[in-house]
């Protein structure tokens, strides 16, 4: 595979209808220089890139719906040079900014916080940004989160993904608020500990990318919105009336009973968050409750 | 057309808050942010939120603090507004659910930070920003605010009349990144800009990718004042390679500091005999540069910041975030080696002028959070007090753009009262070079260069709803230079040479570099065609502002010849109180930065605060 280049602009601008004046011709001539320059700069460098002894061949997922040329999905390979430390996320920038300023993906924070560029990297969700290339086979294999609708290139709509996570009232309700504005609640440490690790979620989308059950029933919760549900269901600030209205949610015919513990989502969230697991906890708790009314 | 009462742009935690004491006070509330809510930069925040909560502290040895950790350049209005509130609004999250640290007896935790007298740092582990941004988001879901969520806001729609304080705001022009549709947001009372800082004018950043400092940006180009630009905080603990920020938190539990020759330089070589590790960032900062220009830095590049002796047990009950950061983008466990630290722009204490209700001197236009400038953080801000600024002030513009009757605020906004006109010499000429589809006036002046002072809020929305898409198209429809090539330049020179140590020919070196991108950015192109999901065109408009911001920055750091907080001059190595006592204000007058400077409020409720020296 050679390195990706975009294709050639053209040398000669269009021939413009009306006689241009010079400012224009000025214009117009400064840009087709820089436009010139452009395309020198990103040959050298896919240059630069074949000669240095270190290279990672990236080949990324292609798609835009609106480009003719890249209606139909296929993949594109980017050389890039590798340098100690360099992640997924780096080789994806270095590539766009050097080689074809349209390849398109979603990153913010580049430290494993905002979530956004969760990836489907040699076969696995994972976080670009988290991913360090020195752990991967080459060629490296970037790809969009399977089982959610292609944007173009490596976004993926999240809407869906959004929606699960609202269907599970993810926000902490409780009549039992103290007295005085400036007093807390009280929370054991215990207590804080037993939710910790749910608190860390940042919606990156991984786990239900991963999840089989979720990619075969659009309706089913999903592990990180269970696992949503796990944050606030476990939290003792909580009262007894809204946890049970919780295990109501997390019951339901799309709930955690769907959930067949194949550990998948666990595995692959970039936050060790323990999803099967506060799944499970959430199903013996939906019994334990189911018991006391026999 | 899109129609609300309040607009808030920017979905982290100032606006988050913004708009939930907007919607309160019965406002139709709406955000439009370039990311969706949890994306945003507020998650990364580590450290805490400062607040007086407990018996031995109290909201007045806050402000002192703050106003000391300032240098004297805080408004005390502002700072005291921030203190007394701080602790109601931090129990508010508690409140809300969020997921403190908690102390044996079930209370919230607080530990010390740089720059403190108490120990008033309320935190989440070594993760507050995103437990702070979620609790948020979770009350934004309850409560069914409207998001436009990867809607990039680029234009704020403002009449034009002559002085900047006689104008309004009445909307905003955004850009739907999936469609590629431009659309005008009315807002029937307000405006808060929340779009955070401007990081990415640095190329060695804890900052987001996203945070190039739109608001701050487009703020200035409609006529409102920026303050205090060249107050950049450089951030003491960022991991060499990266950028990924190491919470002060680690220095707050008894981190330490060493140079090459295994010294703890903070007490060993005098910079902070009584404070150490725990000094003021700009001192700390400067500490480590000095050693590693002395030749006692590691590898030339940086120093070890060592944890082991914590012990394992308490560093994952506290930091355990930064074990993760340090073994992800560094390759190293916390637990056996020290870490490798330098560093890093951090915070910008300058920004979008309001005053402390978070208005702005353009009726109808507020900011809040790290893109405003109210001043709480003076020329240095101390570690702890950008999450209570979000949550305070956030809630204050909400409330006092839905209406609501918060008082006369004392700080006075733009051109009123005493203000002094300034001069700053530079090489170049520097501000806008003209060039098809600018935005020299974002809504200020008319095409046609008449008064439009007589449009509806409708036709003004709409008016800058066209001028938009006039740019957007001439971007999308040339051939030319890449944004990147120009975002290089730009963030490579503002490192080199605006950086924690700043001498007079580098500045204006960087002047010259800036006016030459900006010479390069009348070429610029967008290349990728497409309307969907064009970050190529984002990138391209986000570049503009990195340009304006990374100006106004240098402009700022070449007049103010003293040193002041972060703001280090090589010729001048004293703080001038005499002269200095005042903020640098810029405003963009058709194009070009004009320099003033307003006095400094040391006057607070019932005590003025006497600028003394700063030592830690």
């Amino acid at each position: 595979m050679s390195t990706q280049v975009p294709e050639t602009q053209e040398a000669e601008p269009e021939a413009e209808e009306q006689a241009p004046s010079k400012g224009d011709q000025r214009r117009a001539e400064r840009r087709r220089k820089a436009a010139a320059r452009e395309q020198e700069r990103q040959e050298e460098a896919a240059e630069r890139a074949k000669e240095a002894e270190d290279t990672v061949e990236l080949k990324v997922f292609r798609y835009d719906p609106e480009v003719p040329e890249k209606e139909k999905p296929r993949f594109d390979s980017f050389h890039v040079p590798f340098e100690k430390g360099m992640t997924v996320l780096d080789a994806l920038m270095y590539a766009r900014d050097t080689y074809d300023s349209s390849l398109t993906f979603r990153h913010s924070c580049r430290q494993a916080i905002c979530g956004s560029d969760a990836l489907f990297v040699n076969g696995r969700q994972r976080l670009g940004c988290k991913t360090q290339l020195s752990d991967l086979d080459e060629p490296v294999r970037v790809e969009p989160l399977p089982h959610q609708e292609v944007v173009k290139d490596l976004v993926v709509d999240m809407e869906h993904f959004y929606d699960q996570m609202e269907a599970v009232e993810p926000y902490f309700q409780t009549n039992e608020l103290p007295d005085g504005e400036l007093d807390e609640q009280r929370q054991t440490r215990e207590n804080r500990e037993k939710i910790k690790m749910s608190t860390r979620c940042i919606w990156c989308g991984a786990c239900m990318s991963s999840c089989n059950i979720a990619a075969g029933d659009n309706q089913y919760l999903g592990p990180a919105a269970i696992n949503k549900a796990y944050r606030f269901a476990m939290d003792e600030r909580e009262g007894e009336d809204i946890k049970q209205q919780r295990l109501e949610i997390i019951e339901q015919e799309h709930g955690v009973w769907r959930c067949q513990t194949q550990f998948s989502c666990t595995e692959v969230c970039p936050k060790d968050i323990p999803l099967t697991e506060h799944i499970q906890e959430l199903k013996r708790e939906a019994v334990k409750n189911n018991l006391k009314f026999w | 057309m899109y129609e609300h009462d309040v607009i808030v742009v920017g979905a982290g935690g100032a606006g988050l808050r913004a708009a939930i004491a907007a919607q309160e006070e019965g406002a139709d509330v709406a955000i439009v942010t370039k990311l969706h809510p949890v994306r945003s930069h507020t998650g990364a925040a580590e450290g805490g939120i400062n607040a007086a909560l407990r018996e031995g502290d109290s909201w007045k040895d806050h402000a002192y603090d703050t106003m000391k950790g300032s240098d004297y350049l805080g408004d005390a209005p502002a700072v005291e507004t921030l203190c007394k509130e701080s602790p109601r609004e931090t129990m508010q999250l508690e409140h809300w659910g969020m997921a403190f640290s908690r102390d044996e007896d079930g209370r919230v935790s607080q530990r010390p930070f740089g720059g403190l007298s108490f120990p008033r740092t309320t935190y989440a582990g070594a993760e507050t920003g995103h437990q702070l941004l979620h609790t948020m988001y979770e009350q934004l879901v309850k409560r069914g605010i409207e998001v436009y969520d990867e809607w990039y806001a680029t234009r704020l729609a403002v009449s034009d009349e002559e002085r900047p304080e006689d104008r309004r705001c009445h909307g905003v022009v955004a850009y739907d990144i999936q469609s590629g549709e431009i659309a005008g947001f009315r807002a029937r009372k307000g405006v808060v800009l929340a779009t955070g800082g401007p990081g990415q004018v640095y190329d060695h950043t804890t900052n987001a990718v996203s945070n190039t400092g739109d608001g701050v940006a487009m703020a200035y180009r409609a006529g409102a004042p920026i303050e205090d630009m060249e107050f950049i905080q450089f951030h003491p603990t960022t991991l060499p390679s990266t950028g990924v920020l190491i919470s002060e938190g680690v220095r707050g539990e008894g981190g330490i500091l060493y140079n090459e020759n295994g010294e703890r330089f903070m007490y060993e070589h005098g910079y902070a005999n009584n404070a150490g590790e725990l000094a003021s960032r700009d001192v700390v900062s400067r500490a480590e540069l000095t050693e590693v220009n002395q030749g006692r830095g590691i590898e030339d590049e940086y120093v070890h910041l060592d944890m082991r002796h914590l012990g394992e047990e308490r560093i994952i009950d506290r930091l355990e975030n930064i074990l993760h950061l340090a073994e992800d983008f560094e390759g190293v466990d916390g637990l056996e080696e020290p870490m490798p630290v330098k560093p890093g722009q951090h915070y910008a204490m300058g920004g979008v002028e309001t005053d402390e209700n978070g208005e702005t001197c353009i009726t109808g236009l507020y900011a809040a959070g790290e893109c405003a400038c109210a001043s709480v953080h003076g020329a240095n801000r101390l570690g702890g007090n950008a999450l209570p600024e979000l949550i305070v002030f956030g809630k204050r513009a909400g409330q006092h753009a839905a209406g609501r009757d918060l008082g006369t605020a004392r700080i006075e906004t733009g051109k009123r009262g005493e203000y002094e006109v300034g001069e700053v010499d530079t090489p170049v000429q520097p501000g806008e070079v003209g060039g098809p589809g600018d935005v020299a006036a974002d809504g200020g002046t008319a095409p046609d260069g008449g008064a439009t002072a007589e449009l509806t809020p409708d036709e003004c929305v709409e008016r800058a709803v066209t001028d938009e898409r006039t740019r957007v198209d001439a971007l999308m429809s040339r051939e030319g230079t890449n944004h990147a090539t120009i975002r290089a330049k730009v963030q490579k020179s503002m490192t080199r040479f605006v950086n924690v140590f700043r001498e007079e020919d580098g500045l204006k070196q960087a002047l010259r570099d800036i006016r030459e991108a900006r010479e390069a950015y009348q070429d610029v192109a967008v290349s990728d065609p497409s309307r969907t999901f064009n970050t190529d065109l984002i990138q391209t408009i986000e570049t503009r502002n990195i340009l304006d911001l990374a100006e106004a920055i240098t402009l700022g750091a070449l007049v103010r010849d003293e040193f002041r907080g972060a703001h280090w001059r090589a010729e001048h190595q004293e703080r001038k109180d005499e002269n200095w006592l005042k903020h640098t204000m810029l405003s963009w007058n058709e194009g070009t930065p004009e320099v003033w400077f307003r006095p400094v409020i040391l006057e607070g409720e019932d005590k003025t605060y006497e600028p003394k020296i700063r030592s830690y």
